[in-house]
């Protein structure tokens, strides 16, 4: 079996009377992207944001290579290596390209506190910036003001900036959300090079892209998680047919 | 192109700055020299403000204390040694700070301004109401810090010429000093956390440390203009730690250019021009002050600083330089 990463065990959320997350398990493991599918007010921003840190569970335990980091907050798990992008993107819009993802990079720095040390002269910061612009496709691009991209290109900057910081596990909010056909086919390659030696959680809508580059894929329905399996296991599985491909059908 | 227009500029007004008091009336020096020292409380403001979005109402506070700092810390018939009197005021405005910013930097938005004042007032009355400073009247420093190190003094701050270039001094340390700083690392994180906070948290910042550092940095910025300003009007009231000095400040931030050095110091220039212009005309000077700082923020979005580029853009006919 490979290596868990991340684990949440009965994890659960509730908003006043609201439950928006009940008992969900879940694991991450490197070499495999997981999709996280669900209606919308399903749950699935409620459960990233709680294996990000930004926000607490009410109940149940968050694993980190098998250590308690349920207390975390979300600059602590970004350290140990968690990163995450957001649905809606947020970026700093008005800095360039590379000055978001060297800021990303800092983050790793070992000597942060250097109060006289010009910023821009550290070298291996602004080197692993550039490497995670380029990987994430948006080479050439350093120098443009991040609100001065195109959508598709801002969410590539989003992925670029979580790749500076390093994370070994991923949780991506809808990368592809509001893409074009070509910008999402390039996502698609991406995501599949950055798992090979990654974990990686994706919340997304788009379900051809997600049974093209899922592994293993779970399906929340109510702040439940209804079915977990392979792609093929929850294309098969009634239960899913009926709670959710079913359920939009009738809407389209 | 532009940075050299604007490097020049800068180093002319350091030439004049530098040649002043050769020319100009002690009256005058003395008037340039409480400009300077509020350009680095402005400064000191502006890293907050400006630079990582922190709207500080109580300013005033870190500048008051290191005043009463110095009153407090001179022999009633000796002057105190500069070498312990300045690093003392200034150790106690970045104390108080510290202490402050613990608190307050867990609000924010609208809450963290009146948070900031609510602190800077209960300073106030510490001095205004307590034994310790001297009630209303405030106290006389009856010396100014000696500057002599084992018998030999370098300068001596009771010379005005030489107390206004201690100033002049103080103030271009402040700049280069805050220059350095916002380009290290550690400003760069500040600027990220003005941006996108959250972002910060979430790559991994832990973000109220950096924010807690700025506020004990800028307290005792802040600390070094009141030593300076106690120190060159000889006396300290509890007024040093009012509202409205907190309020002046802000202003001069404003006007000048929040997130710009050198709008700061505009900023400082221009109130105090300004206050001295309407003073002369009339009684009633607030209403013509509180006017021009209206129309200056309707008509100059950005302050000062950013007024000539925007001259410039309208001139190319609305075009940006991009």
């Amino acid at each position: 079996m490979s290596e868990v990463l991340l684990a949440a065990e009965g994890m659960t959320r509730r908003f006043g009377g609201l439950t928006a997350n009940h008992n969900v398990n879940l694991s991450l493991e490197r070499g495999v992207l997981h999709a996280l599918l669900g209606p919308n007010g399903a749950g699935k921003s409620t459960c990233i944001n709680m294996l990000s840190g930004d926000l607490p569970p009410s109940e149940g335990t968050i694993r980190f290579k098998g250590e308690d980091i349920t207390g975390l907050g979300s600059h602590q798990r970004s350290k140990i290596g968690i990163g995450r992008s957001y649905q809606r993107t947020n970026i700093f819009p008005k800095f360039s390209v590379l000055e978001n993802c060297r800021l990303a990079a800092q983050s790793r720095n070992p000597r942060p506190w250097r109060l006289f040390a010009d910023a821009l002269r550290l070298a291996d910061t602004v080197e692993r910036a550039r490497a995670a612009i380029a990987e994430a496709g948006l080479a050439g691009r350093e120098e443009r003001i991040a609100g001065t991209l195109s959508h598709g290109e801002q969410r590539q900057l989003e992925i670029a900036m979580v790749l500076a910081t390093d994370a070994q596990v991923l949780l991506l909010d809808e990368p592809l959300a509001g893409m074009g056909s070509d910008e999402s086919a390039q996502m698609v390659t991406l995501l599949n090079r950055l798992k090979a030696t990654r974990a990686i959680l994706l919340v997304e809508h788009d379900m051809d892209a997600v049974f093209a580059v899922a592994d293993r894929i779970t399906v929340m329905v109510n702040g439940q998680v209804l079915e977990s399996g392979t792609p093929q296991q929850i294309r098969n599985s009634p239960d899913v047919q009926q709670a959710y491909l079913g359920h939009e059908a009738e809407h389209e | 192109m532009n940075s050299r227009v604007s490097t020049i500029f800068k180093l002319a007004v350091l030439a004049a700055v530098l040649a002043f008091p050769v020319f100009g009336s002690g009256f005058y020096t003395e008037m340039l020299a409480k400009v300077l020292i509020l350009a680095i409380f402005a400064m000191s403001l502006d890293l907050l403000v400006g630079f990582t979005g922190l709207v500080s109402f109580g300013h005033a506070a870190y500048f008051g204390v290191a005043a009463y700092a110095v009153a407090l810390v001179t022999p009633k018939y000796d002057p105190a040694s500069l070498w312990l009197a300045l690093p003392v005021s200034v150790a106690a405005a970045a104390l108080v700070a510290f202490v402050i910013g613990l608190f307050v930097l867990r609000t924010k938005g609208i809450y963290f301004i009146m948070v900031t004042l609510a602190f800077a007032q209960m300073a106030y009355y510490v001095f205004h109401d307590t034994p310790l400073g001297g009630g209303s009247d405030g106290i006389y420093l009856n010396f100014k810090p000696d500057a002599a190190i084992a018998g030999w003094a370098p300068f001596d701050l009771n010379e005005p010429l030489h107390l206004y270039y201690f100033v002049a001094g103080a103030m271009l340390f402040v700049y280069g000093l805050l220059k350095l700083v916002l380009r290290s690392p550690f400003g760069r994180v500040l600027v990220g956390i003005r941006s996108n906070e959250h972002r910060m948290l979430s790559l991994g910042y832990a973000t109220f440390r950096y924010k807690l550092a700025a506020f004990t940095l800028a307290g005792a910025l802040a600390g070094l203009a009141g030593f300076l300003y106690a120190v060159l009007f000889g006396f300290v009231t509890p007024e040093y730690l009012s509202w409205h000095k907190s309020g002046d400040v802000l202003l001069m931030v404003i006007l000048g250019g929040m997130g710009n050095l050198a709008g700061a110091i505009a900023g400082a220039v221009a109130l105090v021009g300004l206050q001295e212009l309407f003073t002369g005309m009339t009684k009633h000077w607030q209403l013509l002050m509180g006017v021009t700082i209206v129309a200056a923020v309707l008509f100059m979005p950005g302050g000062m600083t950013a007024t000539p580029a925007r001259i410039m853009a309208r001139i190319n006919g609305g075009k940006t330089n991009e």
